[in-house]
């Protein structure tokens, strides 16, 4: 019985030692915050809602600004990796830390907690597509109650040009995107707008996760290029999608150039990292009382941050080719522009040349 | 320290449904993973689209998390089909359905309408009034479901989970039974994902995943730590007796339980990302909490041999190794 007493206690206390810790967690950023009376020390809170490319670039692009400037900054990094109930904690953590003075939710779900949840501390989002029509404020041209910042919203339309003006004769684009994704959804209707326009048909294949999206892509019949847009969970699958034309000769067009680093052919589209850094500086001008969040609107990226990027090595093997003009004012990745590509010349030479070696 | 107790709170709500349905009936129910944001999908939409009142919003959410019990009580008591695949198969279609209840959306914002929460901040209801405030309500549905349980279909519930065909051969339809309990627990459950969805302003496809873990967590963790002879003995005093009554008192007991194991959860998982754990190994730890919750009864009931003659004298302590309790 004793030892029964004993274990319990030991179960027990655990527990309390865990309840503790999660006091002592706050109490620890409580500590942090003290510097603030020397003035020119700020504290900003990073809720990423889950780990990819794009929006890992967004959270680099907001940290290196912050840690450039002149100001004393402690970034707090916080990421739910794409569970709600944490996300929750996450985003109450932040607003019952009384230090903060700017929190900075990543991708649409954070960005409308943060903005239910956050009071009195600003919150400037990124990485959100449409925030009118996520409600996170009322109009273009007005921010939130407590929120404002960068919409990560692509031209769809140009981006559909462009694969107007690589692929040539295009009737139908095949859009490969995940039902469970708003942004999303938002993105086809903005496509199927601009197809009637310019004239070609969309076939849409909606998935439900990463491991649907073979199966999502094989079901195009007769497309002539496929557009991937900002979807995270075909994003996440990208590489089957490009291995799908490949193998079928259809070019693969995405929305954002990290996507096609990755292997897609071409994009007018954002650079995540320099849409970061635009939120960056956003929660720097605010946070440092430069501007006032009310006289703050959400805005769209940056022409900086819009940029054409081809992946020639991909276009070859899609085999299409790209206008020279095009390719001169764009940003090359891959074979030609990444030293990435470079060192797998040179690894395919070092190949040939040990085949040498053997025969 | 507020948001683990208010987050604690809401997610308790779940847990007793977990608690009906894994511990009382048992049955291990997967459609909790779904029925939770068919809940909050159902208060959402009728919130944006038709302006419905927040708290009937919650009614709403527990009428479609009930139906969604029922499918899966239809699938297992009349379909045959094996409990654990009757809750998957109801939990797959229900992604879907959801996502129609959305407006083939993944994600209803409720920014800008009235929920609990503005409604909430409106009244001046935050930090620890809120959490004062959320305690009562999770108490009601706490002595709404105690009541519940207490009732002769209750009782028959009860007796269900514990031997099947016995409760059959007196004539009661465990069918009917099951059914009905499936059916309460996803209302429960259905209820919490509508509040959550107004606590944290929309209604996400993707934000039941994972839940049935959180929910096992509580009611497994809960139930560790209030079984022991403190608990018991605390409940045979007037002050006990009080709380936890006299009849079917282990279910009261341990309904108390699932909602602090619940807040014991949510405190763990806060007290993990303070400390800078990576939430990828979130669930990890969840899984770690359970499993360690499910040894703790485990070593002591290899101990008890030695003990017995103590035990008998208590029958509190009876009580406690109950199967259910």
């Amino acid at each position: 019985m004793k030892r029964t007493t004993l274990l319990k206690t030991v179960a027990t206390s655990a527990t309390l030692g865990l309840l503790l810790t999660a006091c002592g967690g706050d109490d620890g950023g409580n500590g942090g915050g003290g510097g603030e009376a020397e003035g020119e020390s700020y504290k900003v809170g990073i809720a990423q809602y889950v780990s990819h490319p794009s929006l890992d670039a967004t959270a680099q692009g907001i940290k290196d600004v912050l840690e450039e400037s002149d100001h004393d900054i402690e970034v707090e990094e916080q990421n739910a990796q794409a569970d709600q109930a944490t996300m929750n904690n996450v985003v109450g953590g932040f607003a019952g830390d009384g230090d903060l003075d700017a929190v900075v939710p990543i991708a649409t779900p954070v960005a409308i907690a943060a903005a239910t949840t956050i009071e009195d501390t600003p919150v400037v989002f990124s990485a959100v597509t449409d925030p009118v029509d996520a409600g996170l404020v009322p109009d273009w041209d007005t921010p939130g109650d407590n929120i404002t910042g960068v919409s990560d919203m692509n031209p769809v339309d140009e981006q559909l040009q462009l694969i107007l003006d690589v692929v040539g004769d295009v009737e139908v684009i095949g859009i490969p995107y995940s039902s469970a994704e708003s942004n999303s959804v938002v993105q086809v209707e903005a496509a199927q707008d601009a197809a009637e326009e310019l004239g070609f048909e969309i076939q849409e294949v909606a998935v439900t996760n990463t491991s649907e999206v073979a199966q999502g892509v094989e079901s195009f019949s007769n497309v002539d290029a496929i557009y991937v847009p900002t979807d995270n969970t075909v994003v996440s699958g990208l590489e089957t999608v490009i291995s799908y034309g490949i193998d079928n000769q259809i070019p693969v067009f995405a929305a954002e150039s990290d996507s096609v680093e990755r292997g897609t052919i071409g994009t007018y589209g954002l650079n995540y990292y320099e849409h970061g850094r635009q939120a960056g500086e956003m929660v720097l001008s605010l946070i440092t009382g430069e501007a006032e969040l009310a006289d703050t609107p959400p805005s769209l990226a940056d022409p900086d941050a819009l940029e054409y990027t081809f992946n020639l090595d991909a276009a070859e093997q899609m085999g299409v080719e790209i206008p020279q003009d095009m390719v001169d004012e764009a940003n090359i990745v891959g074979e030609e522009g990444d030293d990435a590509a470079t060192e797998e010349e040179t690894a395919t030479e070092d190949d040939a040349e040990t085949g040498d070696d053997t025969e | 320290m507020t948001v683990t107790l208010e987050l604690g709170l809401i997610y308790a709500i779940m847990a007793l449904g977990v608690y009906l349905t894994f511990r009382i009936l048992n049955f291990p129910d997967l459609t909790v993973d779904q029925s939770f944001t068919t809940g909050a999908a159902t208060a959402a939409i009728l919130i944006v689209n038709y302006d419905l009142d927040p708290v009937l919003a919650l009614g709403a959410a527990f009428l479609a998390g009930a139906l969604a019990g029922v499918v899966t009580g239809l699938l297992h008591a009349k379909g045959g089909i094996n409990p654990l695949l009757a809750g998957i198969l109801t939990m797959l279609a229900l992604y879907s359905i959801n996502l129609r209840i959305m407006g083939n959306r993944a994600n209803v914002p409720l920014l800008g309408n009235d929920t609990l929460y503005t409604w909430f901040s409106g009244t001046g209801i935050t930090g620890w009034t809120l959490i004062l405030v959320l305690a009562i309500i999770v108490l009601v549905v706490k002595l709404v479901l105690d009541w519940f349980l207490g009732t002769d279909m209750g009782l028959g519930l009860q007796a269900t989970g514990d031997n099947e065909e016995m409760v059959r051969s007196l004539g009661v339809s465990t069918d009917t039974m099951k059914i009905v309990g499936l059916a309460v627990s996803n209302g429960l459950v259905g209820m919490a994902g509508a509040f959550i969805a107004q606590k944290q302003g929309s209604a996400d496809i993707s934000m039941g995943i994972g839940l049935i873990l959180v929910g096992l967590a509580s009611v497994i963790l809960g139930q560790a730590l209030f079984n022991n002879r403190f608990v018991h003995g605390f409940a045979n005093t007037a002050v006990g007796k009080f709380f936890f009554g006299t009849r079917n008192r282990e279910v009261l007991i341990a309904t108390t339980a699932v909602i602090i194991g619940s807040i014991i959860y949510r405190a763990a998982v806060q007290g993990a990302l303070a400390v800078g754990f990576n939430p990828n190994d979130m669930r990890l730890i969840s899984a770690i909490i359970v499993v360690i919750a499910l040894l703790i009864p485990k070593w002591r009931i290899r101990k008890r041999p030695k003990t017995t003659g103590a035990t008998t004298a208590d029958p509190a302590f009876k009580e406690a190794t109950n199967v259910k309790a």
